[in-house]
């Protein structure tokens, strides 16, 4: 069992392998430039569906039981399911999880949801309480529109800071069997950040601070440099939220301008029609279990910090005028960690 | 000269939306809100007779110009049939306008699906 290092870090003693990775994407996301990264896209929203959260549920679904089938195991074989979505009672994975059957828990802390499962489930793994466990997210443009903005019936025009919701899932599949795999080794967890940002249009603005103090809090703890990483790895600041998340690390310090990117910054590479670029829990999870873990795999990327940001507000807290809490879980992924 | 008035009047109106949208964190429904209430309150302040009247349908057609139906028709039925004006007036004055919206809303909701933009 792994134990707990420095202020809120998690050291795996048996760092969990992630044995299997799948990722889903819809029609802008495959155009991008990632869009050969994904395992499976799909070009209608609606993907044969009636509604758009059937779609997601569908995007979930897909996600789930693709990566236990790239491991050769079937969802009997999986002993907990972890995850979450952007919607009211996270109805995505839940009803997605009633369709494969394995036991649930079901998580929510917005975008940074895959991040949140990923460490719980790479706990219970280690813990010895689970041999395999699926951790997956997901978010849909229109089903995000609909649950945090305005639905597409309104045919309301977005402001310049706000991001597009990624349609995308991502699954991953811990595991404690051994093998030469990308494992999860230590595991930061968030504190809640507020530094009073209402405007629900701009959260990447919003997420910055929780981004920056999470990450520095897991380097202490670790005692690892701003370098140590090849890739900082946040999950939708978008280029806004970026840019802010340079200046205050800058601040405080620290400079990961050589080692950090950002899904949602990345994943329409710089597509005008996107504002500042991608979010929600797919972008980060669909980046990470695309074109990410390949990399890992491969070793072109041998030690990446995944840091997920969720804006933990409902559209009634925003209606009523209070900011917007923020959250950020950092997980570190590892190539031939030796300890 | 009719057709450049509407439009510079239409297009000013419609421009400070566009920046209350980008540059507030406002709502698009309160901007709505906002520009009926400031329509009503510019008639009734006698404001908006004069751009009606140099901007015609560039003034009518934006919302601002539903709240200056609106109270254009609370003065007429005042002057009419007394107080009680004040209140049926304005919608008696739009009736027309608010059936055609819900009309033409039910038309196209019942035949059209809403699609994410390509």
């Amino acid at each position: 069992m792994g134990s707990q290092i420095g202020k809120r870090t998690i050291k795996f003693k048996n760092p969990p392998n992630i044995t299997a990775a799948y990722s889903v994407a819809g029609r802008k996301e495959k155009e991008g430039p990632f869009g050969q990264s994904f395992d499976l896209t799909f070009d209608d929203e609606h993907w044969g569906e009636k509604t758009y959260e059937q779609a997601e549920r569908k995007i979930y679904l897909k996600a789930v039981e693709s990566v236990i089938e790239r491991a050769n195991l079937k969802p009997d074989d999986i002993s907990f399911l972890f995850g979450g979505d952007l919607l009211n009672q996270i109805i995505a994975s839940g009803f997605a999880a009633r369709e494969v059957g394995i036991p649930f828990f079901g998580l929510y802390g917005a975008c940074s949801t895959m991040a949140e499962s990923a460490i719980l489930g790479s706990m219970a793994v280690d813990g010895g309480f689970a041999r395999y466990v699926v951790c997956a997210t997901s978010s849909h443009f229109a089903t995000a529109e609909r649950q945090f903005r305005n639905p597409l019936e309104l045919g309301t025009p977005k402001t310049p800071s706000a991001q597009n919701t990624v349609s995308a899932s991502g699954a991953v599949l811990l595991t404690s069997d051994r093998g030469r795999y990308p494992a999860a080794t230590h595991a930061t967890a968030g504190r809640v950040i507020d530094l009073g940002a209402t405007d629900v249009n701009n959260m990447g603005a919003a997420m910055a601070p929780a981004a920056v103090e999470t990450i520095i809090c897991h380097l202490e703890d670790t005692g690892r440099g701003d370098n140590y990483y090849d890739v900082i790895l946040t999950g939708d600041l978008g280029t806004f939220g970026t840019s802010l998340f340079h200046k205050l690390a800058d601040d405080s310090q620290h400079d990961f301008s050589a080692v950090h990117q950002d899904c949602g910054s990345l994943i329409y590479g710089g597509d005008e029609k996107m504002n500042c670029g991608g979010s929600g829990c797919g972008c980060g999870a669909s980046m990470l279990c695309g074109h990410f873990y390949k990399e890992l795999v491969q070793e072109r990327i041998k030690r990446l910090l995944f840091v997920a940001t969720g804006a933990l507000h409902s559209p009634t807290s925003a209606l009523q005028g209070e900011s917007i809490p923020c959250i950020a879980h950092a997980i570190s992924i590892e190539m031939g960690y030796g300890g | 000269m009719n057709y450049l008035s509407a439009f510079l009047v239409g297009g000013a109106i419609c421009a400070a939306g566009q920046i209350l949208l980008s540059k507030t964190d406002l709502t698009p429904a309160r901007i709505l809100v906002i520009f009926v209430t400031a329509g009503v309150a510019l008639t009734a302040l006698g404001l908006y007779e004069p751009i009606v009247k140099f901007g015609g349908a560039g003034a009518k057609v934006p919302l601002t110009g539903f709240g200056y139906a609106l109270a254009k028709g609370a003065y007429k039925a005042v002057d009419e049939s007394g107080l009680l004006g004040a209140l049926s007036g304005g919608v008696t004055a739009t009736a027309a306008g608010i059936s055609a919206a819900v009309l033409f809303g039910y038309i196209v909701a019942v035949i059209f699906t809403p699609k994410t933009r390509k």
